[in-house]
């Protein structure tokens, strides 16, 4: 602060000033209507006549809703017992006052083990616990933009813990009996599978060979790819074959919340690979990929989904040549796959589409080919500002999956429906108590990953487009 | 390399024919078009020879048959028992649109409410739309539709009814409304009240035309507003008000007269457009907030008031990026109607693809009409909006 002295200041005139202020005065505290609760009342609630009536009028609906809801959720709510008399009222034969609404917790309790396995066998039930550790265990650092190994993460998310989980949750131990030669030449068995499984891979390579050598091309690298690939396959084959001695466990004695979770991640796992197909497919140059491409995706999201379903349910066994077999929750899982590809599909495309034109012109300068470029350069950047695309379409079919039920399969919703018709809890409130908790369940997984997805976005926001 | 010299003299480099990008795409289409005619070709085989395994007919004669089955709501035909699976599927078409018309209405309405009172400075109407989105969105639709249908409608008494005045009675049974009576001389009102459409339709025309070549103002839609309300009451009036309505009474057994609307309707109807308003509260918000501060603030600085400002300036910018999501927020809320199955409200999907399906076994025939709908609705409204959007769109130099 510069201190000035009236004297040198003022003096040339000759005059002497009696006093001038050599220092600021320190801003006044805003009055007291301005700051603190009552100052940010008046400025959000009560700014004019209709702002407050617009409060006066949603604290009365809030009035309504909220001790209603408070009063049936918590406080007229029951905690403890054994069967429905501990929830019914005098009138029912129970033991509350007559007219008592409240939720009934002990039901919900004594159905959780349901709720969250269906009927998986209770000795079994470490197998479900591993998968959703291994998941959560794979998904969490995956979510968290500075946590390590992205890439191995990555790998174990998408080719292990697959794999892992499938051999666990059914026992693995697969039979394959073959599936080219005549059974005139062998008897089906394993061997002649693995057998049938060379020939085949044998024969593509020598397909691959002749095609390219035909029109004079290198068959090096084509060749080295089909092996990985079938080499890949084979192994994946051979786990889900080898006996673990893990009993086994079938698909219709799974069900609740495990049962959404491997809808739902399977639907979102497999739609990726297909979509990011599909959308280079509509982008392509190739009139009948593209073709194809834009029937494929306008047909799925054309239709709703339990339309998608009852398909998958009868008309996919009609088109399966006889003796091939679909399991109903395999079925449902094509049915879902193929259409949120569809949904997913169009998520990428507007990933592509952001990409600048510059982008494709300099990889193409750079004498890239087309998967390179792909590859290399547009996709990554294309799927990296989709994440919150993703994500939402991964929250869609999260709560789509509880479609399943009307078809039979025993998600979630399935399960608390099949509850119902348990006559030891049947009072007025079991119904609307299950749906609570039911409710409760999907919107703790759906708001955290809504909010992720918001957080993804401002952190993608790089500001220029 | 030896061969150097004549790789240099040639026009066009010696490259192996695989690389020729042109070669290798029409072998990747061939390739493609083959697989997706054999899997086409094999699917249409096996499904042929399982049909005629299991011994079902194929063709679409069974439209023809007699269902055999009743349905619980049919407001705008004649069906009975003795009516053919082709009337059932009417009946189904109708129930779904009938649904999705009003549930769209509702949606919208309560849509543009909620995202406006997103954006209020008033912190409690935030607070709550916010929640009102976040929770509706949240749940999956199924379940809201099992709640209000066996959480909230089923619990209500069965006898007695809850009065909601002018809507009518509300029980387990479903709401019992007000049901019109239409006397001679009704139709008259209506004609009046296309009369006064076509007129107000002119008359904006002329007005845009003058406003292009004078400047002149012409108040349109108070003409427009009179005109739509009051030929209608003229007509009401001079025809001796042909119209009044039935009121459902009170009585021992639940309510009598007036209009049943069965709780399935109004269980999908809550459901469906509250969850669906939850969506378009978020896309109205975004198309609001879409509209440039400056736009706001050059409309003052011209000396516009708030009100013409936010008519004028805000609205139709902010109704363009609006639109395109809303139009698919409509499609979904007529795709989602197909829930009805769960509760067995008698919708395309319920009656169709359900049971017609169960009782013919025809499941190749029916599926097929039944998504070819749903894709012609979905292909329509998407064409309709498109071209509204394109008259709506901003025209650039």
């Amino acid at each position: 602060m510069v201190n000035i002295d009236p004297q040198t200041t003022l003096g040339n005139a000759g005059q002497k000033v009696a006093f001038v202020r050599g220092e600021m005065i320190g801003a006044s505290p805003p009055p007291a209507s301005e700051t603190g609760v009552m100052g940010w009342m008046r400025k959000n609630l009560f700014d004019g006549w209709f702002n407050t009536a617009l409060t006066l009028f949603s604290l009365w609906i809030l009035y309504l809703v909220v001790p209603g809801i408070l009063n049936f959720n918590f406080f007229n709510a029951i905690w403890s017992g054994s069967d429905r008399l501990a929830c019914s009222d005098v009138n029912q034969g129970g033991v509350l006052y007559e007219g008592w609404k409240g939720a009934c917790w002990p039901y919900v309790g004594a159905y959780m083990k349901q709720f969250i396995y269906g009927r998986y066998p209770d000795e079994l039930l470490w197998r479900p616990n591993l998968v959703f550790v291994m998941f959560l265990g794979g998904l969490i650092p995956l979510l968290i933009p500075s946590a390590p190994f992205k890439r191995e993460n990555l790998i174990f998310m998408l080719g292990i813990f697959p794999i892992a989980s499938f051999v666990l949750l059914t026992g693995g131990n697969l039979d394959f009996n073959g599936f080219l030669l005549p059974e005139s030449i062998m008897a089906p068995s394993t061997a002649k599978f693995w057998i049938d499984f060379i020939i085949l891979t044998a024969l593509i390579c020598a397909i691959i060979h002749f095609v390219v050598k035909g029109m004079d091309g290198n068959s090096r690298k084509p060749l080295l790819f089909t092996i990985i690939a079938m080499a890949l396959l084979g192994l994946v084959i051979l786990i889900s074959s080898v006996d673990f001695g893990l009993e086994y466990v079938e698909t219709p004695q799974w069900g609740g919340f495990l049962m959404t979770l491997v809808i739902a991640v399977t639907g979102i796992v497999s739609s990726l690979p297909l979509g990011v197909a599909l959308a280079l497919g509509r982008r392509s140059d190739m009139p009948i990929v593209k073709l194809m491409s834009v029937i494929f995706i306008e047909f799925w999201r054309g239709v709703p989904l339990i339309t998608v379903l009852f398909m998958s349910s009868v008309l996919l066994p009609l088109f399966l040549p006889d003796g091939v077999n679909f399991d109903k929750l395999l079925r449902a899982l094509i049915g879902v796959g193929l259409f949120s590809a569809a949904y997913m599909a169009e998520v990428v495309r507007g990933g592509l589409q952001a990409i600048p034109k510059g982008q494709y012109e300099g990889a193409m300068a750079l004498g890239l080919g087309y998967w390179q470029m792909m590859q290399k350069i547009i996709l990554p950047q294309a799927l990296k500002i989709v994440i919150p695309g993703i994500v939402n379409t991964f929250i869609g079919l999260f709560k789509d999956t509880t479609l399943v039920s009307i078809i039979g399969l025993l998600d979630f919703l399935g399960m608390i429906n099949l509850s119902h018709s348990d006559s030891s809890w049947a009072t007025p409130v079991q119904a609307i108590t299950s749906y609570i908790f039911c409710a409760f369940v999907f919107f703790v997984f759906c708001y955290s990953m809504a909010r992720y997805s918001n957080y993804m976005e401002r952190r993608l926001d790089t500001g220029h487009k | 390399m030896a061969n150097n010299s004549a790789t240099i003299a040639d026009d066009k480099p010696k490259v192996a024919l695989l690389n020729d990008p042109k070669v290798r795409g029409s072998i990747v289409q061939a390739v493609l078009l083959i697989f997706i005619i054999w899997l086409v070709w094999s699917m249409v085989g096996n499904a042929a020879d399982n049909l005629a395994k299991a011994g079902i007919a194929s063709g679409f004669d069974f439209l023809g048959r007699t269902a055999g089955f009743g349905v619980n709501f049919a407001p705008f035909m004649d069906y009975t028992e003795t009516s053919t699976y082709g009337d059932v599927y009417w009946l189904g078409l109708q129930n779904t649109l009938l649904l999705a018309i009003i549930g769209v209405f509702f949606a919208t309405i309560l849509g543009f409410l909620v995202g406006v009172a997103r954006l209020s400075t008033n912190w409690v109407i935030g607070k709550i739309a916010y929640w009102y989105v976040e929770i509706l969105r949240n749940i999956p639709l199924l379940l809201q539709i099992f709640i209000w249908y066996k959480g909230v409608l089923a619990t209500l008494p069965s006898r007695q009814a809850i009065d909601l005045g002018a809507l009518g009675q509300l029980n387990s049974k479903g709401l019992f409304a007000p049901k019109p009576v239409f006397a001679d001389g009704a139709m008259n009102i209506v004609w009046a009240l296309v009369a006064a459409v076509v007129i107000t339709f002119f008359i904006n025309r002329w007005a845009t035309k003058r406003q292009m070549a004078t400047g002149e103002r012409f108040p349109t839609f108070w003409t427009g507003f009179g005109l739509i309300v009051g030929l209608p009451l003229i007509a009401y009036f001079a025809m001796g008000q042909p119209i009044s309505a039935e009121y459902p009474t009170a009585g021992n057994f639940g309510p009598r007269g007036g209009m049943q609307v069965i709780p399935e309707f109004i269980a999908l109807l809550l459901a469906l457009s509250t969850y669906t308003s939850a969506f378009i509260a978020e896309i109205v918000r975004a198309g609001i907030l879409a509209v440039n501060k400056g736009q706001t603030e050059a409309s003052y600085a011209l000396g516009m008031r708030a009100g013409p400002t936010l008519r004028l300036v805000v609205i139709p910018q902010a109704l363009r990026v609006i639109i395109p999501p809303l139009t698919s927020q409509f499609l979904n809320l007529t795709k989602n109607s197909s829930l009805a199955v769960a509760i067995a409200y008698p919708d395309l999907t319920a009656v169709f693809a359900g049971t017609a399906l169960n009782q013919t076994g025809q499941a190749v025939e029916i599926l097929l009409m039944t998504m070819l709908t749903y894709l012609a609705l979905s292909l329509i409204t998407s064409l309709f909006m498109n071209w509204y959007n394109s008259r709506m769109s901003l025209v650039e130099r």
